[in-house]
């Protein structure tokens, strides 16, 4: 028997670490070769370490939420019969890619990139079974003799024969007393505290104050979003201008395209006008569809406009990318942002189409709210926020009319973008989105 | 003759309705029971007590053979014992006659009046009895049901001739040679057993894979090795076909599917009980049924207001300290106290040999409970006083919570151990813990001591293994 050291395997192009999201295997279990034995998550996607040989589990090298660098110890098995060098100088495991959990910049030039913008205050959604999201269970430890500990949900009150007597004759609900005995066993004396508090009290029981305090550890992509949020918030002085479009004629647009529709075509929302609106207003404006490389000094300034959809998954935020929008026609951009987000949803995004963008939408749709203030897609410059259209009653000189109105939030990096720079590329969006057949008269 | 007119009206005067009756006299309730046979019901006439008595006898009877026969290491010699079986039946109903006079005192004591006869509803507050003196009419506030349960009559074996039931069993005068019993349940093998310490050649015919299926194998194992020491024949997985011509050959249909004739002279079926549910009218009523029983809530009462039903014909398991408890309580709603059914166990004792006590729940129920839990088991040939006895096969185990070690369950094999069932009980209705069990000191030397080291082997420190 020999011990055979599994290292972290280099997981990705200038990865130098990654944060272990999931065990597989325990001390003692054995494993064959090609077991899974552990989930990292690097920046760019969740990475499952297999075994390489067969053996048992002797020594695990880290705890979930550790961030563990490439070429460290891993696991320690011992194995069957002679070993080879390998097996001291780390085998080499192919590490399998589970699914692209954030965002690549492969052909960004900076590494970094944060997978998401301001509208993901929504806590992290329900965990993919056994991917990098898993939570680590939460436990209720049994509290053994805490005065008022309450009694997990559902289970019958404990208290001997006498004590069951007394409550009966005494009108008290045993459930609602807390048990102060062994196995938060209810005693007479627990009886005697409950009855002395007197029936004001015991109706208050509904209303008592909660003191307890749960830890929830922060681990794969909920930490990945906090940390790239931090970056995005604390490097980037953010301008937000908010204004409204009045989308009535737009609307009418929208319902006629969509009646008249081929077959083939996808129904579209008003995601593929802003899409084309912001195309044309990054014409006039090139330098707010960039790159902003703070620490080299450099504003990479794109030609293709590849626009990030902010979008929420189950996994939690995603951002697929729509690439090189300028050359997509309106059905175009419908039919790809549709694509894009259900694929980012089911998690069969590819790394390509979760990288890459150089200016950000979010939309929480018909949750919009009336005003957001979006944070940035670092190293991004610009996110425009769509807030939910409502109809408003505007004064037209004579009267109110109702027209169907919508803000925009949008949020500019103000150490490159003037506010007067960005206020224009918002007027000129609301402009094109007024009338919207500006936005496709060539010239 | 007069219509008797009463606030509470218990109808069958088992373990449950003569308890009930008793406790509604004493809280000054203006009770009538109405009793069709004796006082006292299955359990004191033709169960419990009656078949407690006999296998006593049997257990004195295998004990003085065996020393006859020179097995016994003992030092003891003795002659070859005789039994007369007709003088132990006598001594047996002189017992049963005591207990029958102890309960007609009790209710006379409370001022309960005994009606003798036959009940039928009229209607929900009416019952007409068959007395031997005529129709009786009484009306009553609230009716209490405690009819009980009767022994299942297969239909290709009814009883009658060679073929009896348990109460046919209990009144034999001679011991039968051949004895098949149909049905490895508790009342078959503990009477089977004991017709063969008395001399009778038993074999047991079971449906089933095992004996007493409903306990688990663990359980069951030191009976099966028990009833192979005592030549009785165990054909599990075996069916009852019916009687040859003659009435003196059973033919069977064995595990392997094939069909053979055993010679008997009674063949004892005890293939179960149903609730008695007919002969008293229960159409008048119209009550909701749970499956062959009346459907009961936590303080059993039926879907008609007024009505209770406790004991045997309200459902599993059917047990006569079931009965009283429910009997006592209902007596008590009666009375206008707050009461409902919040036991946490009904411990269960089958007098085979050895005797299987069952508290609470088995690791088997806890596993499908969904509940974590842990175990302990400690067997009586590592018991000083288990040695003394002769009596080294069985063991006790508890089950409980391996969150908090609160008790779930004990179980336990051995002989006398029915006697340790309180303790089991107690331990679990007080929400004991392991620690608890572990804690108390149990006198030495007796076999209750493996009570309190199954505890400690659940802890994972036991002292005497």
């Amino acid at each position: 028997m020999t011990e055979h050291v599994i290292r972290l395997p280099d997981v990705g192009e200038g990865v130098a670490e990654a944060e272990l999201v999931e065990w597989h295997v325990k001390i003692g279990d054995l494993v064959r070769e090609d077991a899974i034995l552990a989930a990292v998550m690097t920046d760019k996607a969740t990475v499952e370490i297999p075994s390489p040989v067969e053996g048992e589990i002797v020594w695990l090298g880290a705890k979930i939420g550790d961030v563990v660098a490439v070429g460290s110890d891993l696991v320690r098995l011992k194995v069957r019969g002679e070993d080879n060098s390998s097996a001291l100088t780390g085998a080499r495991v192919a590490p399998r890619v589970k699914a692209p959990a954030s965002e690549t910049a492969e052909s960004a030039p900076l590494a970094k990139r944060p997978i998401g913008n301001s509208l993901e205050r929504a806590p992290a959604t329900t965990a993919l079974p056994g991917s990098a999201t898993g939570r680590p269970p939460r436990t209720a430890p049994f509290r053994q003799s805490a005065r008022g500990a309450p009694r997990p949900e559902g289970e019958k009150p404990l208290a001997a024969p006498a004590v069951r007597l007394r409550a009966r004759e005494a009108g008290v609900d045993l459930r609602q007393v807390p048990g102060t005995g062994p196995a938060g066993r209810i005693t007479h004396e627990d009886l005697d505290a409950f009855s002395a508090q007197g029936p004001g009290l015991t109706r208050a029981l509904g209303l008592q104050p909660r003191t307890a305090v749960e830890d929830i550890k922060v681990v794969g992509l909920r930490r990945r979003i906090a940390e790239k949020m931090s970056i995005s918030n604390s490097r980037i002085p953010h301008i937000t201008y908010v204004e409204e479009v009045d989308v009535t004629g737009l609307e009418e647009l929208r319902a006629t395209l969509n009646n008249q529709k081929r077959h083939d075509q996808p129904k579209l929302t008003l995601l593929p006008f802003l899409m084309r609106a912001m195309v044309r207003a990054i014409v006039e404006q090139p330098n707010l569809n960039a790159l902003f490389d703070d620490e080299a000094g450099v504003v990479h300034q794109h030609a293709g406009v590849h626009i990030g959809i902010a979008a929420q998954t189950p996994a939690g935020l995603m951002v697929p990318v729509v690439r090189h929008a300028e050359a997509l026609d309106l059905w175009g951009c419908g039919a790809e942002v549709s694509r894009l987000v259900e694929a980012a949803k089911n998690g069969t995004a590819t790394r390509d189409e979760l990288s890459g963008s150089t200016i950000t939408i979010t939309s929480l749709g018909t949750m919009g709210g009336v005003v957001t203030t979006p944070i940035i897609n670092h190293p991004e410059v610009a996110i425009i926020g769509v807030n939910k259209m409502m109809v408003r009653p505007i004064w037209d000189g004579s009267a109110f009319i109702p027209r169907k109105m919508m803000n925009l939030s949008s949020s500019f990096d103000h150490r490159v973008v003037d506010g007067f720079d960005a206020a224009l590329f918002v007027q000129r969006i609301k402009t094109l989105l007024e009338t919207p057949a500006l936005i496709f008269i060539e010239g | 003759m007069k219509d008797i007119f009463c606030k509470l009206l218990v109808i069958g005067a088992g373990p449950g309705g003569y308890v009930c009756a008793i406790r509604a006299g004493q809280l000054g309730i203006d009770t009538v029971v109405v009793e069709a046979k004796k006082l006292g019901g299955t359990c004191l006439n033709v169960g419990c007590i009656p078949s407690k008595a006999l296998i006593h006898v049997a257990e004195e009877f295998k004990k003085i053979a065996q020393i006859a026969s020179g097995a016994s290491p003992l030092g003891i010699s003795a002659g070859k014992p005789a039994l007369d079986l007709s003088k132990t039946v006598l001594w047996k109903e002189g017992i049963v006659g005591r207990l029958n006079n102890g309960v007609a005192g009790l209710l006379k004591r409370a001022e309960v009046k005994v009606v003798e006869g036959w009940a039928r509803f009229r209607d929900g507050k009416t019952v007409e009895v068959e007395t031997e003196i005529g129709p009786q009419v009484i009306r009553a506030e609230q009716v209490v049901i405690a009819t009980g349960s009767d022994a299942i009559e297969l239909p290709f074996l009814p009883f009658g001739g060679n073929v009896i039931s348990s109460t046919g069993a209990l009144a034999l005068t001679e011991v039968p040679s051949k004895l098949v019993v149909v049905g490895a349940g508790y009342i078959g093998l503990e009477l089977g057993t004991a017709f063969a310490k008395i001399g009778a050649a038993v074999t047991v015919v079971e449906a089933e894979g095992r004996i007493l299926p409903q306990y688990d194998a663990e359980l069951t194992r030191p009976v099966a090795k028990r009833l192979r020491e005592l030549d009785i024949e165990v054909l599990t997985g075996a069916k009852a076909k019916g009687l040859a011509s003659k009435g003196d050959a059973l033919s069977i249909e064995a595990a392997d599917g094939k069909v053979v004739t055993l010679a008997v002279d009674k063949i004892l079926v005890t293939v179960g009980r149903k609730p008695a549910t007919e002969g008293w009218n229960l159409d008048a009523i119209d009550l909701d049924m749970d499956g062959p029983f009346i459907r009961i809530d936590d303080k059993c009462r039926t879907s008609m207001r007024g009505i209770y039903a406790i004991g045997d014909v309200t459902g599993e398991p059917m047990l006569a300290h079931r009965a009283t408890a429910q009997g006592e309580m209902v007596a008590g709603i009666v009375a206008g106290e707050k009461r409902s059914w919040d036991k946490v166990c009904i411990p269960a004792v089958c007098f085979t040999d050895p005797e299987i006590v069952t508290a609470g729940l088995s690791p088997d129920e806890a596993k499908a409970a969904g509940i974590g839990f842990k175990t302990g088991l400690f067997p009586f040939r590592a018991n000083g006083r288990a040695m003394t006895l002769e009596k080294e096969a069985g063991f006790i185990r508890v089950v409980a919570r391996a969150d908090n070690h609160l008790l779930l369950g004990i179980q336990g094999v051995g002989a006398g151990i029915a006697e340790l069932s309180a303790g089991f009980s107690l331990a679990l209705e007080m929400g004991a813990r392991l620690e608890d069990v572990a804690a108390t000191i149990h006198a030495h030397p007796t076999q209750s001591e493996s009570l309190q080291e199954a505890a400690l082997m659940a802890l994972g420190h036991p002292m005497h293994i």
